[in-house]
């Protein structure tokens, strides 16, 4: 049996396990999902009002007219919070069931796929009340949901390669996971969430060294893509730069692949080490 | 179905020793990426068969490699060099309810236990009471599992465990959990696998373990092969060279009681030649002798001995009383000595108990629990069949016209 066939054999573990991460993470506390809602909304009140006071206009949306700094900011904080929310899941997914891992067998990539599959379901309703949201202000974002559902296809499988790597690897270098908050937060302002694109390109348009690298950052960071292309379906309700799609959809299979074989690599001490 | 469900060939594992580990990316750097450790084989080129639906034993020391080569046939380790091939669905009991999430109920954990051990819902769902019922928690299934005592959750996870249905079970030494109750339909349980054909794989140092239970065995010493064959024979090879941990034995026991007229000083064994020993053979001629010191004149006392296995069975309990030695009086110090022309208890490992009473046998005088250790080693009669006594007996056979 191959591992792939193994994998997809386990279809209902791989289920439970996303429902005991669901279940697990709320339990008793009083607003239990609430809160999983909560923390973007007070992200966003709190640059809203930040930017508002600086007296920072918001792009209005093309062709959709939308003018909102609100809902600008949430169309690209809600995938960064999938990806931040999934990494920081997939990271500890190995080091959380060390039990699991040292007591039972099965393909161990089902708990980092469960992790992963536990963020998208939070990412999913919020975007489900992004969308309504959007519909309450007159953005009518219902006939570009099926373009939506692709992009958080790739996403997943974007999230899932870079679990991969980061779950086993997470096992033998324990400080990673320090590390991971560093990177995420500089991720998350390297790409144009809480400003946007046009800004850096009025005011970083001198060939510079910092130019040049902002240049570089908007070409190859996947992020920028996946920001800039759901910033086009949600606030503009235009189709997304063919070219943002194809590097979303390349990249992430490509991570996807390289995750896996990282994973076959890694997992053979998995068990002694944790 | 496979003549040998289970072959391993020249299984080789290797752990690594970190005196200091690598778990910062500092540490990683200031060493230059490499992490000073050690390494040994936990397992060395171990090969061996198991027969379909026969119930096979790894004995050894700690350390001897026999939970690491269990953990390797359940794929949770990967071995370093070599091959394990297990065909059929296979089940470990390695830890009972690993993986449950405390703050779920125990239903919700029956199914997710249920499925890492690689059950579909609808297979759960039809066994659900059966896993409950014999967990004995009916009450308790909707409860969080964190405020589960800890036998209630070992329960549930055995009882999970158990009605995986497997065609290979995997068994590491759990079954000794629970109360006494608990542990017997647990046993009862395994022996029921082993009727219907399931094979079993049992780690474990228990000796009366692998005779009675087990069909073949293979006794580990540091990671090598040092015996493998029928149960009863590995057995008596690993006796004949091991001496039984004690502290084990004297961990939990080891306890006294009694008024204190009478004192056991002393319990001892002596073989053949009169010598105090701590080993014997079967069918040799023994003596237990009780040291005592009694500080007043004690009129008809009764002394007795009780002899039990490791895991606490009594094997025989004979006193001075029921034998008709009456003693007149005792004072100051002396011994009583228990002759046994033949001692025809099996090898293993056994305890003594020494107990010094009023002539009523109603008030204690001196009571140690666990005085005395010894091992019976191999002698005549020779039986490799399990139990822990021989009759003796003298086979007749009478057939038809000869």
């Amino acid at each position: 049996m191959t591992k792939l066939q193994e994998i997809t054999s386990r279809r209902e573990l791989f289920v439970n396990l996303t429902l005991r991460e669901l279940r697990g993470k709320y339990k008793r506390s009083v607003l239990g999902w609430a809160w999983s809602l909560l923390n973007p909304l007070t992200t966003m009140l709190v640059y809203s009002i930040v930017f508002t006071l600086l007296g920072a206009v918001p792009e209005t949306g093309d062709p959709s007219g939308l003018r909102s700094f609100a809902f600008f900011l949430m169309c690209g904080l809600i995938p960064y919070n999938f990806i931040s929310n999934g990494l920081n899941g997939g990271l500890m997914s190995l080091l959380g069931n060390g039990n699991l891992v040292k007591k039972t067998y099965f393909p161990r990539e089902i708990l980092v796929a469960a992790s992963t599959s536990a963020a998208l379901v939070q990412y999913l309703i919020e975007l489900g009340l992004l969308v309504v949201a959007l519909l309450f202000v007159g953005n009518v974002v219902l006939p570009w949901i099926p373009v939506i559902l692709l992009l958080v296809v790739f996403q997943t499988l974007f999230v899932l390669g870079i679990s991969l790597v980061l779950s086993a690897a997470a096992v033998y270098f324990r400080d990673l996971q320090h590390l991971m908050g560093l990177v995420l937060q500089v991720w998350f302002f390297s790409a144009p969430i809480v400003y946007s694109r046009d800004l850096v390109d009025q005011n970083l348009r001198d060939g510079s060294f910092s130019s040049r690298l902002f240049d570089l950052n908007f070409a190859i960071n996947p992020l920028v893509r996946f920001v800039s292309a759901y910033r086009s379906l949600f606030y503009d309700l235009r189709w997304p730069a063919t070219a943002d799609l194809v590097y979303i959809a390349v990249v992430s299979l490509l991570t996807l692949a390289v995750g896996f074989w990282a994973f076959g690599r890694l997992e053979g001490r998995l068990a002694e080490e944790l | 179905m496979a003549e040998h469900p289970i072959v391993a060939r020249d299984v080789a594992k290797r752990f690594r020793l970190y005196h200091e580990r690598n778990q910062s990316l500092k540490a990683a750097v200031m060493r230059g990426g490499r992490a000073s450790y050690e390494e040994f084989w936990a397992l060395d080129d171990v090969s061996f068969e198991v027969e379909q639906g026969t119930t096979f034993a790894l004995v050894g020391e700690n350390g001897s490699g026999k939970s690491t080569m269990l953990k390797c046939l359940a794929k949770i380790l990967r071995p370093d060099r070599g091959t394990i091939a297990v065909e059929g669905k296979m089940s470990a009991l390695l830890e009972l309810g690993a993986g449950f999430h405390p703050e779920l109920s125990g239903r919700e954990n029956v199914f997710l236990n249920g499925s890492i051990l690689g059950l579909s819902k609808k297979e759960l769902e039809a066994r659900f009471d059966d896993i409950v019922a014999f967990a004995g928690l009916e009450r308790f299934i909707d409860m969080p599992v964190k405020n589960y005592s800890s036998g209630m959750y070992v329960r549930l996870g055995f009882s999970v465990a158990i009605n995986v249905d497997p065609d290979v079970l995997l068994i590491d030494e759990v079954l000794a959990v629970g109360d006494e109750q608990f542990q017997r339909r647990c046993l009862e349980r395994v022996a029921e696998l082993r009727e219907q054909g399931k094979t079993i794989v049992v780690v474990t140092h228990s000796l009366n373990t692998v005779r009675n239970l087990c069909d073949a065995a293979v006794w580990l010493d540091r990671g090598k092969i040092r015996a493998n064959g029928p149960a009863g024979e590995v057995a008596d090879a690993y006796l004949g060279e091991v001496h039984v941990d004690r502290e084990v034995a004297e961990g939990g026991g080891g306890t006294r009681w009694g008024s204190g007229d009478v004192r056991f000083t002393a319990v001892e064994l002596l073989g053949p030649k009169g010598e105090p020993t701590e080993q014997v053979r079967t069918g040799d001629e023994v003596t237990f002798r009780l040291h005592f010191d009694a500080t007043k004149p004690v009129p008809h006392p009764v002394f007795g001995l009780g002899v039990y296995t490791l895991e606490g069975i009594q094997v025989t309990g004979p006193n001075t009383r029921e034998a008709g030695a009456v003693v007149d009086h005792i004072e100051g110090e002396g011994h009583v000595d228990l002759r046994v022309d033949r001692l025809l208890l099996l090898p293993g490992s056994y305890t003594v108990s020494a107990a010094c009473t009023d002539e009523t046998v109603s008030h204690t005088f001196d009571h140690r629990h666990r005085a005395l250790h010894f091992d019976v080693k191999p002698g005549t009669p020779h039986e490799t069949f399990g139990g822990v006594m021989s009759f003796d007996g003298r086979w007749q056979i009478v057939s038809g016209t000869g």
